[in-house]
C-alpha cells in the first residue's frame, strides 16, 4: 500500500494512466538573428494566450468562475511588460529564446517562492506552469492532456498544475495521485471542487505505478492499493459504493437551510484554525465560523505577531465569509500550549494557572494589539471576539473596557471598525456555567467549550489513562452544565453556541435542540452530516427524549439509552 | 515629474487582481509609472512586479510618474487605489 496526503474525500476505483509530462530540455545555443528569435518567442506567447483563454472559459463551467480567473492570471503574468522585457533582453544578448524564457521564469517563481505571504508563494506554481506552456510551445512538444482519457482514469502525475487540472474531464478520472502538493495546494483545491478522490505527496508514485495497474485511491485516509485480488476489489467496490451512497445523501443537504425536523432554523457553523482552513469551511456548505482558533499567529512566531499580522489573518477569514458571522477566539494560551516569546513562568498546575483570559488582562498591553487588529478586521465583515475561560463577571467586564479603549484609539485614528462588535463569552468553565445568568447580562453570546467544560466539571486530564474514563459528555453534571448555560442565554435572548466535536455528536443533538441551542460549531468534513442530523429531529420528540435522558443517574445509562433511540 | 503619496486600502493589498487592474490601467498611458514602497521601486505597468513588491494594506507608498500624460495618469492612478482597486 502507498501512503500520501489525503487531500480529496472518497474511493476511486480505476486503471492507472501515467502522465509523462514532455521533455522539455533544450540546447542552450547562440544565435545571431533576435529579430526571428524574439518572433519564435511571440508566436509561442500568442498560441500560449489563446489555449489558456480556452481552458480559463471552460473551467469557468466545470469548475467556477474563482478558479477560472487564476487561469486568465496566467495571460496577464505572460504578457506582463517586466516579463516580456526579461525574456527579451535576454535574446537580444544572443540567447535562445527557449533559454530567455526558462531563465526568466525562473527569476519571477524564485521571487514569489521567497515571500512571505503564503498565497503569493502559489504564484510561483502558476509561473512555473506558464515555462512549460511557453517551452512545451517552442519546442513543438504536447503539454500533457487529460481531456481525453478512457472511463475510469486513475491519473498519477509528478505535479498536476492549474492548466492540467482545467482539462480534467470529471465523468471519467475517478482519482488523482501526485508526487508532491498538500491539502491547500492548488490540486487539491481543484480536486475537491470537482469530487475526484486524490491522494497528494506520494512518494516516487511515477515508479511504483505502472500504466494500466488497477488503483483504489482512498483520498479519505490517504491510502493507495495496488493490484488488489479479486476478493479485495470486491470488498473495496462496496466500500466506494457505500461512501458514494452516504455522500450522495448528505449532498442532497448541500445549499439548505440548517433547519429542525419542525423547520426552526438553526445556524451550522465551522471550527477553524488557520485563516486557509477558512476556504474548507467554504467548501463544506459552512454558514460562517463558530470558532477561529487565533493560536497558530502565536506558536508559528518567533515573536508576538505584529497588530497587522494579525489583521491581514482576521480580515482573510472574515473576507471568505462574506457577511457571515465569524467568532474569533481571542489568544487561549497556557494550559497545554507553550509559546516561549510570551515569558510564561513554569507553573505547578498549569491548567488552574495563569492562562487565557487571565494572561491577556494581566499582559494588557499585548492583548490589546489583538483587539485592535480584531476591532479592524470587523470593518470586514461580521467579525465577533470571544473570550476563553472566563470565571467571573469582572473578566468579561475587564475586556470590554479594553475595547472601548481600542475603539477609542481607531476612532482618533480615522480607523473603520464595526461599533457594533459583539463579544461573547466562551463557556467552558463550570464556575462560567454558575454564574450563567450574570454572565449573559454582560455579553453578546455564549459558545460552549465542551472540551474544557467536560475535563473542568469531571476534574479529569482527559490524556491521563487510568482516569480517562471519565472523559465523557453524557455524564449527567455535564449534561446539566449544558442544559443550565443554553437556558441562561435563552432567557437573556442572546444567541448560545457550541464549538466543540460533542456539537456533531448524533446522540448529542436531540439534546442540543431540545434545550434550545442556536448555533452548532463543528469541523467542516461535519457539516452536513449534522444538517442532516438536526432536521431529523422535531422539538417535540427531542423534548420528549431529554425529559427522560435528564432523568438517569449515570453516563453510561445516558449513552445506552441516546443510541438505542438514534439510528 | 509628479509624485503623490497614499495608504493603500484595498482588503487583499497589491495581489493578484488589484495588481492586474493597477497594471492595465497604467498601461493606457504613455508615461513611466513608479510605485515606491516596502523599499522598493516597483514598474506600476507590471502585474508581476507589483505582486513581488509584497504591498499589503494599511502601507503608505509613493507614486511617481513622468511622461507626456503623467498629470492625468497620476489623477487615474490615485482615484484608483482610493476606489479600493476593485475590490
Amino acid at each position: 500500500m502507498l501512503t500520501g496526503v489525503n487531500a480529496s474525500d472518497g474511493i476511486g476505483i480505476g486503471k492507472a494512466v501515467v502522465a509523462i509530462e514532455p521533455d522539455l530540455t533544450y540546447k542552450a545555443t547562440a544565435h545571431n538573428d533576435p529579430e526571428a528569435e524574439r518572433a519564435r518567442y511571440q508566436k509561442a506567447l500568442d498560441d500560449f494566450c489563446a489555449r489558456t483563454q480556452e481552458q480559463a472559459d471552460r473551467m469557468a463551467v466545470t469548475v467556477g468562475e474563482e478558479e477560472a480567473q487564476i487561469m486568465a492570471g496566467h495571460i496577464m503574468m505572460a504578457q506582463d511588460p517586466f516579463m516580456m522585457e526579461e525574456v527579451g533582453n535576454r535574446i537580444d544578448s544572443g540567447m535562445g529564446a527557449e533559454q530567455a524564457v526558462d531563465e526568466a521564469c525562473e527569476m519571477f517563481s524564485g521571487m514569489f517562492e521567497s515571500m512571505e505571504d503564503a498565497l503569493m508563494r502559489e504564484r510561483a506554481a502558476d509561473v512555473k506552469d506558464i515555462r512549460l506552456g511557453l517551452l512545451a510551445n517552442l519546442l513543438g512538444k504536447q503539454v500533457v492532456d487529460l481531456s481525453s482519457l478512457q472511463k475510469d482514469s486513475i491519473v498519477v502525475i509528478h505535479d498536476l498544475t492549474p492548466s492540467m487540472t482545467a482539462t480534467i474531464d470529471k465523468d471519467h478520472v475517478v482519482g488523482i495521485i501526485t508526487e508532491t502538493g498538500g491539502r491547500t495546494s492548488h490540486s487539491a483545491i481543484i480536486a475537491r471542487a470537482l469530487e475526484i478522490p486524490a491522494v497528494l505527496s506520494v512518494e516516487n508514485a511515477l515508479q511504483k505505478i505502472t500504466q494500466g495497474d488497477t488503483c483504489v485511491v482512498d483520498g479519505t485516509k490517504g491510502e493507495i492499493t495496488l493490484n488488489p485480488d479479486a476478493t479485495a476489489l470486491k470488498g473495496y467496490q462496496k466500500i466506494a459504493d457505500e461512501v458514494a451512497e452516504a455522500k450522495a445523501a448528505l449532498n442532497v443537504f448541500k445549499g439548505k437551510e440548517t433547519v429542525t425536523g419542525d423547520g426552526e432554523k438553526r445556524l451550522l457553523v465551522a471550527n477553524i484554525g488557520t485563516p486557509e482552513e477558512a476556504i474548507n469551511a467554504a467548501e463544506h456548505d459552512a454558514e460562517g465560523v463558530g470558532l477561529f482558533r487565533s493560536e497558530f499567529l502565536f506558536m508559528d512566531a518567533s515573536e508576538l505577531p505584529s497588530e497587522n499580522e494579525q489583521f491581514v489573518a482576521y480580515q482573510k477569514v472574515a473576507l471568505r465569509m462574506k457577511d457571515k458571522p465569524v467568532i474569533i477566539r481571542t489568544l487561549d494560551v497556557g494550559g497545554d500550549k507553550e509559546i516561549p516569546y510570551l515569558g510564561l513562568t513554569k507553573e505547578e498546575n498549569p491548567f488552574m494557572g495563569n492562562r487565557a483570559v487571565r494572561y491577556c488582562l494581566i499582559n494588557a498591553d499585548k492583548y490589546k494589539v489583538q483587539l485592535r487588529a480584531l476591532l479592524r478586521a470587523s470593518a470586514f465583515g461580521d467579525v465577533k471576539i470571544m473570550v476563553p475561560l472566563v470565571t467571573c463577571v469582572e473578566e468579561i467586564r475587564a475586556v470590554k473596557k479594553l475595547v472601548e479603549e481600542c475603539k477609542e484609539e481607531l476612532r482618533a485614528e480615522g480607523t473603520d471598525f464595526n461599533e457594533n462588535i459583539e463579544v461573547g463569552t466562551m463557556m467552558e468553565t463550570p464556575a462560567a456555567s454558575l454564574i450563567a445568568d450574570d454572565l449573559a447580562a454582560e455579553c453578546d453570546f455564549f459558545s460552549i467549550g465542551t472540551n474544557d467544560l467536560i475535563g473542568y466539571t469531571m476534574c479529569v486530564d482527559r490524556g491521563n489513562d487510568s482516569v480517562a474514563y471519565l472523559y465523557s459528555v453524557y455524564n449527567p453534571a455535564v449534561l446539566r452544565s449544558i442544559q443550565r448555560i443554553i437556558k441562561a442565554g435563552n432567557d437573556a435572548n442572546i444567541m448560545v453556541g457550541m464549538c466543540g466535536e460533542a456539537a456533531a455528536d448524533p446522540l448529542l443533538i436531540p439534546l442540543l435542540i431540545s434545550f434550545g441551542l442556536d448555533e452548532f460549531s463543528v469541523s467542516a468534513p461535519s457539516i452536513l452530516r449534522t444538517r442532516k442530523i438536526i432536521s431529523e429531529w422535531k422539538k417535540a420528540d427531542a423534548d420528549k427524549l431529554a425529559a427522560e435522558i435528564m432523568e438517569l443517574k449515570t453516563a453510561a445509562e445516558v449513552k445506552a439509552k441516546l443510541a438505542s433511540v438514534v439510528k | 515629474m509628479v509624485s503623490e503619496t497614499i495608504t493603500i486600502t484595498n482588503p487583499t493589498g497589491l495581489h493578484m487582481r488589484p495588481a492586474g487592474l493597477f497594471a492595465s490601467t497604467m498601461g493606457k498611458f504613455k508615461s513611466n509609472v513608479t510605485i515606491k514602497g516596502n523599499g522598493k521601486e516597483i514598474n506600476g505597468k507590471s502585474p508581476m512586479a507589483i505582486m513581488a513588491g509584497g504591498i499589503g494594506t494599511g502601507t503608505e507608498v509613493e507614486i511617481v510618474v513622468e511622461g507626456e500624460d503623467e498629470q492625468e495618469a497620476l489623477k487615474e492612478a490615485i482615484d484608483l487605489i482610493k476606489s479600493g482597486l476593485g475590490e
